[in-house]
């Protein structure tokens, strides 16, 4: 309704110049800057739904992945057969040695030095070694693993991972997995019997726990470290030690200084799970391509609307630029529609994302059932991204702009 | 920018304007004009199509070069100015008034009347937004809801005196006005032509007005006549031109 419209808007009165002519002249063409308007929201929106989306599941996978199983590993070195030098080399052909359960030299010595490496959070000793469990005529093949309760727990989070009963071991205790506990019927309280070559112990099932993992889960079995050096024949000594590190990808940093200095086979998880990792950077360049391309199209669609704004305004440009209007005023106009254009389209767009991040989550689900990510959104990649549409909204409207400050007022009047 | 005393607000010394230098089609449209605008002198110029009026005023409004020839406005010589010194006189010397209003459309009667003020202060600042109601309020068009209104809710006449109240906002000490009256009805135009005339006495603007009306012309105080691309003027001023009798 005219009536209703004020004869100088408020705005005036506090906008600049170049600020009020671009949001005059982005309302005017409102059906333009409406299409606009959707390829940034859109562009936008991909952007940060996909980057939240993929940065959540990995973060999901890694901790899945992580959750059981330490950040980086000291282990004994191999055993190898050395062939002679080849003058004196008679065999055709070396088999490679049988590895028995062996020790890590020194291992206080060792788990001293780790806990004193920059970057290291925990640092469990383990003693690990093939068992078989026996309760009546059922048998179960296991993986014992000994260890101290308040440094492994450090280490992977067990804590978290108890359905009954907690993390901690008793010289006469056992924790077991949710299957290795269903195939052999057992509840808590009950006894089974763990046997190592010569040596067996009867143990108190005293906790259960699922480590989303049925073969860990059917596989593993703990006691305190000293009960199984006695079930493995390794006494006063660890199988490996496992550390956890303050920066999840700084893994290698930690392990290969350790290596050097101790001499030892010490793996982090990133070269144990190179697969996994491979994956993930696979995925993260494939973000990264698609997000290229969403910013290239959006770009090119702003700046084609705003060359054909400049077209359609060459009379006012040419009427401003007679009552005094400077080339840096007026490219400043298009520049500033370039910018809102991003800025508007992306607070739509971060909205747009969340809301799809929502939906989601709600239709994607883990095999067990639980949602495979969280839906939230990242505030310093929506800031990012609201930057990155603003600058290249700017950046797309640049030639535009610039076309319409050189323009000559004459020839834009008589247009 | 401040103007020396004494000095003609205009002043054109043997102007020359060719286009299409150094091609086969280069042509020359206007030839050692020479002529020269006192304070609150009010000029019709006249001439037929294609004689270089459009060209001159271009000139004249610091939105063309001359090929040759020195031109001075506001007692600066425009030789010596560059784009954006070119730029800030035209803005505060010069009030334009096109045939085609050549109002903002996006833009209310008030804001455009302000649009000038605009551009100089960056924003509309309380003094300014009374001299643009004060202005319009001279031109007929007091009331609020005109005010408000879009240059495509206006007439033809209300168009050009809104043109007219935004050519005067900045108080220019030239306005050089193309045609004003050339879309008009016959009321609208002696509207139009009588606001003019009457800043010019009010507020001692010079001003320059293209018409091919021959009674406007002759109410104007002086004549000047374009000819294919020559001033037509009394043989013994030669080039030059009269100052306004007193």
């Amino acid at each position: 309704m005219i009536a209703a419209r004020p004869a100088l808007s408020r705005w005036a009165r506090w906008l600049p110049l170049e600020a009020m002519l671009a949001l005059r002249f982005l309302r005017e063409g409102r059906l333009q800057s409406s299409m606009v308007l959707a390829g940034v929201t859109a562009g936008v929106a991909v952007t940060v739904f996909l980057t939240q989306l993929i940065a959540q599941l990995q973060t999901a996978i890694i901790d899945r992945v992580m959750g059981s199983q330490a950040h980086v590993v000291i282990q004994p070195t191999q055993e190898q057969v050395l062939r002679l030098p080849s003058e004196q080399a008679q065999a055709a052909q070396v088999q490679p040695r049988l590895q028995r359960q062996r020790a890590v030299d020194q291992w206080e010595r060792v788990a001293a030095l780790a806990a004193a490496t920059p970057g290291v959070l925990a640092v469990s000793p383990v003693v690990s070694g093939p068992a078989l469990v026996t309760r009546g005529a059922a048998v179960q093949s296991v993986t014992v693993l000994g260890v101290r309760a308040e440094d492994y727990r450090q280490v992977v989070r067990m804590d978290g991972y108890m359905i009954a009963g907690r993390f901690e071991l008793s010289t006469s205790g056992t924790l077991i997995g949710r299957e290795l506990a269903e195939d052999l019927g057992l509840q808590l309280g009950d006894k089974l019997r763990v046997s190592s070559g010569s040596r067996s112990q009867v143990l108190t099932v005293t906790g259960l726990f699922d480590m989303g993992s049925r073969e860990l889960n059917r596989r593993r079995v703990f006691t305190t470290l000293r009960l199984a050096q006695t079930l493995l024949d390794l006494p006063g000594s660890v199988s490996v030690i496992d550390l956890s590190v303050a920066d999840l990808f700084g893994a290698n940093a930690v392990a290969d200084p350790l290596r050097e200095q101790t001499g030892l086979r010490v793996e982090s998880w990133m070269q144990t799970n190179a697969g996994l990792l491979n994956a993930l950077s696979n995925q993260t360049i494939s973000n990264n391509l698609i997000r290229g391309f969403v910013v290239a199209i959006v770009a090119l669609g702003i700046s084609s609307v705003l060359v054909v704004s400049v077209v359609q305004k060459q009379r006012e440009i040419g009427i401003l630029r007679a009552m005094g209007a400077g080339r840096r005023q007026i490219m400043w106009v298009f520049l500033l529609q370039g910018a809102l254009m991003g800025a508007l389209g992306s607070a739509l767009g971060a909205l747009l994302a969340y809301g799809l991040l929502v939906l989601f989550s709600h239709i994607f689900k883990a095999p067990d059932g639980s949602a495979m990510y969280t839906a939230v959104l990242d505030v310093a990649l929506v800031l990012g991204a609201g930057v990155l549409a603003c600058a290249v909204g700017m950046l797309a409207a640049f030639m535009p702009a610039r076309r319409a400050a050189r323009m000559d007022p004459v020839q834009a009047i008589r247009a | 920018m401040s103007e020396p005393a004494a000095a003609p607000v205009l002043e054109l010394r043997g102007v020359y304007k060719r286009y299409g230098l150094g091609t086969p089609v280069e042509q020359e449209v206007l030839h050692g004009i020479s002529m020269a605008l006192q304070p609150a002198e009010f000029v019709a110029l006249r001439g037929p199509s294609g004689s270089g009026k459009s060209t001159l005023l271009n000139i004249i409004g610091l939105l063309e070069s001359p090929t040759s020839g020195a031109l001075s406005l506001a007692g600066h010589s425009i030789a010596e100015l560059d784009d954006a010194q070119l730029t800030s006189l035209r803005g505060q010397a010069i009030g334009f008034v096109f045939q085609y209003h050549h109002l903002l459309p996006a833009f209310s009667a008030l804001e455009n009347v302000l649009m000038p003020l605009i551009i100089a202060h960056g924003v509309v600042q309380p003094e300014d937004e009374a001299l643009g109601r004060e202005l319009l309020a001279s031109v007929g068009l007091g009331k609020s809801a005109d005010l408000a209104k879009r240059p495509g809710e206006l007439s033809g006449g209300m168009q050009q005196r809104v043109a007219l109240a935004r050519a005067l906002a900045r108080r220019p000490r030239f306005i050089l006005a193309d045609e004003p009256t050339g879309n008009l009805d016959t009321v609208s135009a002696q509207e139009v032509f009588a606001l003019l005339r009457r800043f010019n006495r009010e507020h001692g603007s010079a001003c320059l007005i293209v018409t091919h009306d021959a009674s406007l012309a002759s109410r104007c105080d002086r004549q000047i006549d374009l000819i294919d691309g020559r001033l037509a003027l009394p043989a013994a001023s030669d080039q030059a031109l009269p100052v306004r009798p007193s």
